[in-house]
Parts: structure tokens; sequence; C-alpha cells
């Protein structure tokens, strides 16, 4: 028994030596959101960065809340996220040197196809969210700081809502665990467009509203500072950042669908 | 619509496509858990019998500990050695964080105290049967750990499978301190957690009916090994 047990731990060792060999030496740690890489965003596009320049690209996809605590304490090399009151700050905290618009696109609210608030013939965004509140319609929310929460919990504010009660569910999970849940409970959401398109599990959730200019969703990647964190990889960084607003990088997001569905629009300046 | 049947066809699809992103996320769950169980068991099994036979002021608090660790959740352990790893953190410059080594210490610790605790019980039983054999050879107690764990080895595998079950069932942590990356930290648990997230159930579920295939016969062949070893031994 013995020497079977050290037959095979020997080769679970060798096997995790051999595989740190292969891993290539020049990578980077991307910290990104969920709706990017669930999406298939990253799938489609960095192969070609990776192609051109020999860097790998490494996606930890959080929300953008902790994405940018990952970022903070130095464990990724960037930060491609969507909420540009926070990115702005975190460049005026010093964590990074720049921030660069990248692409953008734009929030709904999904919920059951008969529409219990009757929402979808809302004026604008804050008329619609209004009346879930007034018809205590059941509300599922991120609830986890992330950019689609905090983007969520402005538009309550710019509603004049206070968004609490029994209706209102806070579910603390991402966007894909937080679709399921509210397919599960009849329960209106906001989600990014990208991942509801992506997303394969909706049951009786259909989009309601869309379309107004406050549901704008705007990524940008930020260029962490060499000063907070000399040790990160700045130099391939900064390769992929510049990478993601030249017109490589935005011919290859433009280029993405789903469904023949373009997810992500471009808009570098 | 979501049946249990086109998640078993989704398994099997995903089976005979040998598909090789799932081939290297198989192997990477196995190198992980393995290497985590080996490494707790070197540390664990002589813990827990030293535990058992020596006497010292505070061993209940220690036994009681140990015991209530069994029962650590998985993403406290995870966010534990995420501070410890991290570059703001203590270890930081070892720059291990997001590797599957850190998923290795992760599952280190949430296996460890299992595997400690019930050998502590298990050779504590052994020493009450053998006690007064094991003195009349004049052996020190430190030379009775390996006698012990010998005459306990078939009890102390079942004590291992479990510390096993736990690292290859556990989400929490590796999802913490690896951070699911594609093709270099994502196992089979990350995995199902993503295609949950997707909305795609069939394959979430496909993946966690191969998983449940993986453990099953790693425990059959620890199974067979010691029935064979057992017959050896008459």
């Amino acid at each position: 028994m013995k020497k079977a047990t050290a037959l095979i731990t020997a080769g679970a060792l060798g096997m995790t030596f051999s595989g740190t060999l292969m891993a290539a030496d020049d990578y980077i740690t991307l910290a990104s959101t969920t709706s990017t890489e669930n999406s298939g965003l990253f799938d489609a596009i960095i192969p070609t960065f990776t192609e051109e320049t020999g860097i790998e690209v490494r996606v930890v996809a959080v929300g953008t809340g902790q994405a940018f605590e990952i970022g903070r304490r130095g464990d990724a090399d960037s930060l491609l996220v969507h909420d540009t009151a926070g990115e702005e700050k975190f460049v005026a905290e010093g964590y990074a040197t720049e921030r660069l618009n990248v692409m953008y696109n734009d929030f709904v609210i999904v919920g059951p196809s008969d529409d219990p608030a009757g929402i979808s013939d809302s004026e604008n965004v804050i008329e619609a969210m209004q009346r879930i509140a007034e018809s205590e319609s059941p509300f599922a929310s991120r609830g986890d700081d992330s950019g689609t929460n905090r983007a969520e919990l402005r538009l309550w504010e710019d509603a004049g809502v206070t968004a609490e009660g029994e209706w209102y569910r806070e579910l603390g999970s991402g966007m894909g665990p937080t679709l399921n849940t509210a397919a599960g409970m009849d329960a209106y959401t906001f989600t990014d467009r990208a991942t509801w398109v992506a997303f394969e599990n909706p049951q009786d959730l259909t989009l309601l509203f869309e379309g107004d200019e406050a549901l704008f969703n705007q990524y940008g990647s930020l260029l962490l500072s060499e000063e907070r964190h000399p040790d990160l990889k700045h130099d391939l960084a900064a390769q992929w950042h510049e990478w993601l607003v030249s017109e490589e990088g935005q011919q290859a997001i433009a280029d993405f669908e789903v469904d023949g569905q373009q997810l992500f629009f471009p808009n570098a300046e | 619509m979501l049946t249990s049947d086109n998640a078993f066809s989704t398994a099997l699809a995903l089976i005979m496509s040998m598909d090789s992103a799932l081939i290297s996320i198989v192997m990477l769950s196995l190198q992980v858990s393995l290497m985590a169980v080996f490494i707790a068991s070197l540390l664990a099994l002589p813990l827990g019998a030293a535990l058992a036979l020596w006497r010292f002021p505070g061993r209940n608090v220690v036994i009681v500990a140990l015991n209530a660790l069994m029962g650590l959740p998985p993403v406290v352990a995870g966010l534990c050695v995420y501070l410890l790893l991290s570059r703001a953190g203590p270890l930081g410059e070892w720059g291990l964080l997001f590797t599957p080594t850190a998923m290795v210490i992760a599952q280190v610790i949430l296996v460890l105290p299992i595997i400690a605790a019930l050998t502590r019980q298990q050779v504590e039983a052994l020493h009450g049967e053998y006690a007064e054999q094991l003195n009349s050879f004049g052996l020190t107690r430190s030379r009775m750990i390996p006698t012990l764990l010998w005459d306990a080895r078939f009890a102390l595998m079942t004590v291992i499978l479990a510390g096993f079950g736990r690292a290859s069932a556990e989400v929490g942590a590796v999802m913490i301190v690896g951070g699911n990356i594609d093709g270099v930290t994502r196992v089979m648990t990350t995995s199902i957690v993503l295609e949950t997230s997707k909305g795609n159930l069939p394959m979430a579920l496909g993946l966690g009916i191969i998983l449940l295939g993986l453990v099953t016969m790693i425990n059959a062949i620890a199974h067979v090994i010691g029935e064979t070893a057992k017959r050896r031994l008459g």
C-alpha cells in the first residue's frame, strides 16, 4: 500500500513540477469583471494580443470592488473594470497613473415576462425603477459592491427610492448567480447586457427595459502605479493597456459577437 | 430545459470528446488535491499520533481546537492564505498568489485538521488496547508512533480518503487563492461555479458528474489496494 501511495504522490509531484516548468514567463495577471469573462470577450480578444506580443494574459474575474482591492494590494498587473467614478478615485489615491476609456455597453432591466410592475412602457429608467418599488415587485440586487451594483444603487438614489423592504433582495453574489436566483424567484434584476445575452438559463426572465442614456456602462483600463508596487510587470501591463486602445485592440473588441450581436462597443479616444 | 438526462449526456459527451481543456482541468484538480493530501498526511499522521500518546497541560484544548477546525469554512481558509500570499502580505515576495501552489497550501490547511483529529482518535483507541504489550517491549512513546500508525493503517486509509474528499470537493478556498484563471488555476469545482454563473446548468452538472466519477475511482483504487493487502496478511 505504501508503495502505491508513494507512486501516486510521486506522480502528482512530477506533474506539478512539469506544469510549473511549462508555464510561460511572459504573462500578466489581469483583474477584471465577471461580465467581460463570462460573456467570452477575453477568449475572443486575448489570443490576438498574445499572438502579436507573446504576452499571455491571465484573467481573474471578480466584481469591480474586489478588483480594486486586488489592485490596491498589488496582486494584479492590470485592471479592466467598469466604475468610472471608482476608477478616478483609484487614480486620485495614487494606485494607478492612468485611466483610459476602452469600450462601453449598457445595462438593462430584466424581469418576469408578464411584467407585474409594468416597466416596459416606462419613459425612462427612473420611472421604471419607481414602478418596481411602488408595486413592491421582487427585485434581486447584486449587493456585492460590483460596478453593476454601484450603478444600480446610484439609480435608486436618483429615483428617490429607499431600496429596502421585503421586495428588495440583496443577494451578495455575482451577475450570473443573481440572474439564476432572479429566474428562480420571478424577480426583476439589473444586469449588464453582455452577461444577459450570454446567459443560458433565463427561464421566464425577459428583457423589459433598455435604451436610457443613464444606463450607459463604461469600461476603463487602469495602468497601475510603479511607485506603489515596483514588483509588478509594468512593462508588459503597459503593452496590454496600450493595445486595448490601439486600432487592433479596438477592432478585436468590435468584432466580438454572441449570437450575431455585438456586446462591447470600443470608444477609446 | 434542464433535465438530469441532458446533464448525463453532457457529461458523457465531454468524456467522449477527450477535450484537452477538460483533461487539463481534471489533471490540475487531481494534482492539487493529491498533493495537498500528501503534504497534510506527512504532517498530520505523526501529529495526531503524538497527540494520542502524550499527556500535557492544555492537551484537551488542542484536541477540541483540532476537532473544531475540521469544520473550518474553506472560504475562511482561502481568505487567510490570500492575505498571507498577497503582495501586500507577509509572504507577498514569493509571488505565489493565483498559482496552483497557493491552492495546495489552502487545501493543506483544510485537510490537516481532519487527518490529525481522526488519527488521534484511531491511535488512542489502538494504544488503549496494546498499551501493556508495547510497554513490555520497553518502547518509548516516540518509538510507538510508527508501530501504532502501521497497525492502524487500514483505518487511517479511510481517514486520508476523508481528507481527500474534503480537498476535492471544496471550492471556496481555491477560488480565492487561485482566481479560477483559465488554463492556470481552473479546477473542476471552480469550473462548476463558473458554468453555473453562466447559466449553463447542464454543463455544470455534467462536470459535477465527472468529478464524482473521479473521486469514486480514487476511492475504489484505495479500497482494492486495502483489501489486497489485508488478504495477503491473512
